[in-house]
């Protein structure tokens, strides 16, 4: 079935601006075509929703700020099933309040974007310092199993196009998807450059298909709205093709949760997205994600220029997980360090991919890396 | 009998789970009969619940688009979905421990909001699904299978409740009196803004069985002899008025038009 891809004009005149990353994840936002959001207040990711009720109100969206992220979550999966690109920002303890609802997005194949700017935890933490500690939280949060698409910006360029790119997976595959930003990331200011055009993925819809199976390669169905005379059967029990309620059929449950999850993972190659620095004959490997990731390419720099042949894979998308480019690093160097503003989350999950010694170079104080600390962090182990 | 009601059911749906004796039935068919004598579009309808026997009303037996959501959430899902398409009629049925206890924050800033939609609260003052367990409307000294020697907290008055927190049209009615609840389902479906009707509704299964009622029909009868309309109560001094649920319309005079 031909999937909806188009080329629109980008919501911002082109251009060169400067920016703060929340802004530039919001003004991502409405380039991809959002045009609900609901949010409650949370440090730090108050900012993105700031922006979006100015922005919404000049584009014609709808903005609510809810009694609690609880709330949030549900009115923006409702807005989506109304038929709005519809997101929603917080940090941590959101996530924490949102993950029963991210869980019914999940099952019910709602397309939604979450943006968590990480913040120091556990619970109430430090909350204007950043971290990395909700990596597996967006992942394996909700119970049940199920897949999700999150990105890690590492700049504010970034915040605004991965926010586009993670809304229009969260369209083209049904699923929530996150932006997995840190406090960092999130409150840095710097150049964001508007391209002319945006290539975004609009909502697929052919009528008197079923809304909740397909026998498609794509495993992803058709979403009516509501209003559109669909009938339809929203619910968050196991349900059939149209929606009934199957609470009791093995058959039925089998085929749902294995649809839901190959869904995804059948086009991981198109969602996995990575990038090298310094690779070439790099015999130690560094991998590192969000801000994070800039103290890291400053560290391997700085290697090279000790001969220590040191090189970056940064981690643009975390979820699915880039098993491959692991896995082919892990043939290529002696070792792999992995800085993060963790107790080694990602770190451990190399370690499902690559029989070569994975370092885990952690940090939870509250403050971001510099990159000295990497270097001495990776000479340390190296003897 | 409205012949309208039948095109409005997804048949293959029934029959419906609903246990003998539970007033639920009577509730779906008062919502099916209020809407059809209203002539409304069940296309132009959303019908939202939560989690609990009350949320089944809806969905699946429905031909609407229905959103059958987690648990206590049914009001914020609506809020987004109405705020988004305005044109939707918005009504959400859910059940007691659904709307006003794990769900209690959402209802009452949906009614501060005067957000222009239904709310139906089937009130049978138990958890029916999960067993029977206390509920925060379950009445002062009743058994249940959480509280076996005996309620000791004071219920919810969900209309007060409601009210205080800023709803423009609030009713309570028994399904026990199944003509005067569609009468009132009606006014608060064609209300503009926040509209709450709480349905009282038997539970043989769970409350009957525990609290001294024989049958369902039991139940049904006292629930009918315990409620007194708000116009009769009207003059009658409060020893007459002891014990008895004051149904009808309780706020009525609307605001125009809701949080759209």
């Amino acid at each position: 079935m031909e999937r909806p891809w188009k080329k629109i004009k980008s919501a911002l005149p082109p251009g060169w601006y400067f920016m703060q990353g929340d802004e530039a994840c919001a003004e991502g936002a409405i380039a991809a075509g959002c045009r609900f959001y609901a949010g409650y207040p949370i440090t730090p990711a108050s900012e993105v929703m700031i922006r979006m009720v100015q922005r919404l109100a000049e584009v014609g969206g709808v903005f609510i700020q809810m009694e609690d992220e609880i709330g949030s979550i549900s009115s923006v999966i409702g807005a989506s099933w109304a038929g709005a690109k519809a997101m929603t920002a917080t940090s941590g303890p959101g996530i924490s309040l949102m993950t029963e609802g991210i869980g019914y997005a999940v099952i019910t194949e709602t397309p939604c974007l979450i943006v968590d700017v990480q913040r120091a935890g556990p619970s109430t933490g430090q909350a204007t310092r950043p971290a990395q500690g909700d990596m597996m939280q967006v992942k394996w949060g909700s119970h049940g199993d199920n897949e999700i698409v999150a990105f890690a910006p590492w700049s504010v360029q970034e915040m605004y196009d991965l926010t586009i790119k993670a809304f229009n997976f969260a369209e083209r595959f049904r699923v929530p998807a996150f932006i997995l930003a840190d406090e960092a990331v999130g409150h840095l200011r710097e150049t964001l450059v508007v391209k002319e055009e945006v290539e975004i993925f609009d909502r697929f819809k052919v009528p008197h298909l079923p809304p909740f199976d397909t026998d498609d390669p794509s495993g992803v169905p058709p979403m009516p709205a509501f209003g559109e005379g669909a009938n339809l059967l929203v619910t968050g029990s196991t349900h059939d093709p149209w929606g009934f309620r199957k609470t009791a059929d093995s058959a039925v449950q089998a085929r749902l949760t294995e649809r839901l999850v190959r869904k995804v993972q059948d086009f991981k190659s198109e969602i996995i997205e990575t990038e090298s620095h310094l690779l070439e004959g790099a015999e130690i490997g560094v991998v590192a994600y969000g801000f994070t990731a800039r103290a890291a390419l400053q560290a391997v720099k700085s290697l090279r220029q000790e001969n220590i042949r040191a090189g970056l894979l940064r981690l643009v998308s975390i979820w699915p997980f880039a098993a491959e480019a692991i896995s082919a690093l892990g043939q290529r160097c002696q070792a792999i360090f992995v800085p993060e503003m963790n107790r080694g989350q990602i770190a451990s999950e190399l370690k499902k991919y690559t029989t070569t010694p994975v370092i885990s170079l952690p940090k939870t104080n509250g403050e971001v890396f510099e990159p000295a600390e990497i270097v001495q962090g990776i000479r340390r182990n190296l003897g | 009998m409205n012949k309208r009601i039948f095109q409005m059911i997804n048949t293959q749906a029934f029959p419906t789970p609903f246990c003998p004796g539970c007033g639920h039935g009577i509730l779906m068919g008062a919502v099916l009969r209020a809407i059809a004598e209203l002539e409304y579009d069940m296309k132009q309808m959303l019908f939202v619940s939560g989690i609990g026997c009350a949320a089944w009303i809806p969905s699946p037996h429905f031909k609407a688009d229905t959103l059958h959501t987690l648990h206590g959430r049914a009001i914020a899902y609506a809020t987004g979905a109405k705020l988004f398409n305005p044109r939707l009629k918005v009504m959400v049925i859910s059940g007691d421990g659904d709307l006003t206890s794990i769900g209690g924050n959402h209802l009452i800033h949906a009614a501060r909001r005067n957000m222009d939609m239904t709310v139906i609260c089937a009130n049978n003052a138990i958890y029916g699904m999960t067993g029977g367990q206390v509920a925060s409307t379950t009445p002062l000294g009743s058994v249940t299978t959480t509280t076996p020697h005996g309620n000791e907290e004071p219920p919810f008055d969900l209309c007060k409740l409601v009210e205080a927190a800023g709803a423009t049209y609030v009713a309570r009615q028994p399904v026990a009196t199944p003509l005067p609840l569609t009468r009132i389902l009606k006014k608060a479906i064609v209300h503009q803004g926040f509209s709450f009707v709480e349905v009282l509704s038997p539970c043989p299964t769970h409350f009957g069985r525990r609290n001294a009622f024989r049958t369902a029909y039991e139940m049904i009868k006292a629930l009918r002899d315990g409620c007194i309309p708000v116009e009769k109560a009207k003059g009658l001094d409060p020893a007459e008025l002891q014990g008895k649920v004051l149904v009808g319309e309780l706020v009525g005079a609307g605001k125009k038009g809701g949080r759209t």
